[in-house]
């Protein structure tokens, strides 16, 4: 499981964790979430701005 | 390059946006003026337009509910002219800055007028906030850059971290500095925000520098290198000028960021996000921050006051901001709501009933001041 980091604000999106309260299960890998998510915390778009990996498959 | 967009939509507003640039000139067009009349009332020139000219054409001009349509908003971000029209503003900002501490440092002006000439371009630095404020939020690094100089004028050189990393995670919650709470008054929440937005930046950065295994005093700290722009500037300037520009630079400076923060108080007053069961805030949505559709104070700020879009769509450009039925409205502009917010009594007439008809009479709902939270009736609380 990998995380991934928002470039804008440092939001941290865990695949381990995924994000229950906005339907995306535990355990989503970041390919799997929908492109039109965007940082719950600012608002950066998936599409526009990469995320960054911080954590490579364990 | 082209004018023409899909479909017949026009962009009324397109050649609107210049007068952005034109804010950023008032202080030297209040020089001149004040040459040639021998009237020192024009030193007060921006202000005075600021103060009085715009919210009266705010009130007159009246408001704009129109949105572009979405079919053309992916040609509209992509036209370069939009973004030509906010980069023009910087050079005129640093026209009205270096002229100003030349005047204030070489001309023999009377002390209201020195104050007057300190004033007007302290307006200008401040709106020039709303310049750095459109530019910070792009990812393009020259954009970024050109952020922070807009900031060194004034100071505020931590606000292009603190604003992207910490209101817009924290924006309309109590742990927002920079989110103005019911029942608090400008002259509370100023003191409040400054502090509380310089340690959130500070704070912000370490932690940035930490998980890039970068010390706190490294070069991309975006505080450092933002803040390092100012003494440089001003240093610059009272080199080439002479001693008398430093108090016009400080009185500008500390003017040009209290006019940012009286923005700041006015935006989210009041308003707050929910906390979901998992213990994170609701995402942010255009009811959390008020918005104002006033056409000509509107065009000065590069769209600033379409302020619920924006929070909700931080990357959207300022030319493609909309309008929502269902966000907060401002009763004036910003221009004309800042005076109001000068004077609580008169800010708590306007505006708290306001705040208590948008959560059906529910303040448990509100961001309320700690103090008045207590002794609230909280009617209608689940």
């Amino acid at each position: 499981m990998r995380k991934w980091r928002c470039v804008i604000c440092d939001f941290e999106y865990d695949e381990a964790l995924g994000m229950p309260d906005e339907g995306i299960a535990p355990g989503t890998r970041w390919e799997d979430v929908p492109e039109t998510w965007s940082c719950p915390d600012c608002g950066a778009p998936k599409a526009e701005f990469q995320m960054v990996e911080v954590a490579p498959a364990a | 390059m082209s004018k023409l967009l899909p479909g017949a939509w026009r962009d009324g507003k397109r050649y609107l946006w210049l007068l952005g640039i034109a804010a950023m000139a008032l202080p030297m067009i209040g020089g001149v003026l004040a040459e040639r009349t021998g009237l020192s009332l024009f030193w007060w020139f921006t202000p005075l337009f600021i103060y009085l000219g715009v919210p009266l054409l705010d009130a007159l001009v009246g408001e704009d509910r129109n949105n572009p349509p979405d079919a053309v908003v992916p040609a509209l971000e992509k036209d370069r002219y939009y973004r030509w029209a906010v980069y023009a503003a910087v050079p005129f900002e640093y026209a009205s800055l270096i002229w100003g501490a030349w005047t204030a440092a070489t001309q023999s002006l009377a002390w209201w007028e020195y104050l007057g000439l300190a004033i007007s371009v302290g307006m200008a630095t401040g709106i020039a906030i709303a310049i750095a404020h459109e530019l910070g939020h792009k990812t393009d690094p020259f954009e970024q850059w050109l952020a922070k100089i807009a900031l060194a004028p004034t100071g505020y050189g931590h606000f292009y971290s603190e604003h992207n990393r910490g209101h817009h995670v924290r924006v309309a919650t109590p742990e927002d500095p920079a989110s103005s709470r019911y029942g608090e008054s400008f002259y509370a929440f100023l003191p409040r925000t400054i502090a509380g937005g310089i340690r959130s930046a500070i704070a912000i950065e370490k932690g940035r520098m930490a998980r890039r295994g970068l010390s706190f005093w490294s070069w991309r700290n975006d505080v450092l290198n933002a803040w390092a722009m100012t003494p440089v500037l001003f240093t610059a300037l009272v080199l080439a000028f002479g001693w008398k520009a430093l108090p016009f630079l400080l009185i500008q400076a500390v003017y040009g960021f209290s006019l940012l923060e009286v923005v700041n108080y006015l935006e989210h007053y009041g308003l707050c996000r929910q906390k979901l069961p998992g213990g994170r805030y609701e995402r942010c949505q255009p009811t959390h921050s008020w918005n104002s559709n006033h056409v000509f104070s509107n065009v000065f700020l590069y769209g600033l006051e379409r302020h619920s879009d924006h929070h909700a769509n931080p990357l959207r450009g300022y030319e493609a901001l909309r309008h929502f039925d269902g966000s907060p409205q401002l009763p004036n502009g910003y221009a004309g709501m800042i005076l109001l917010a000068y004077c609580p009594p008169l800010w708590f007439a306007v505006m708290n009933p306001k705040v208590r008809a948008h959560y059906d009479g529910n303040l448990s709902l509100a961001n309320v001041k700690p103090s008045l939270r207590a002794r609230l009736p909280l009617q209608g609380a689940v």
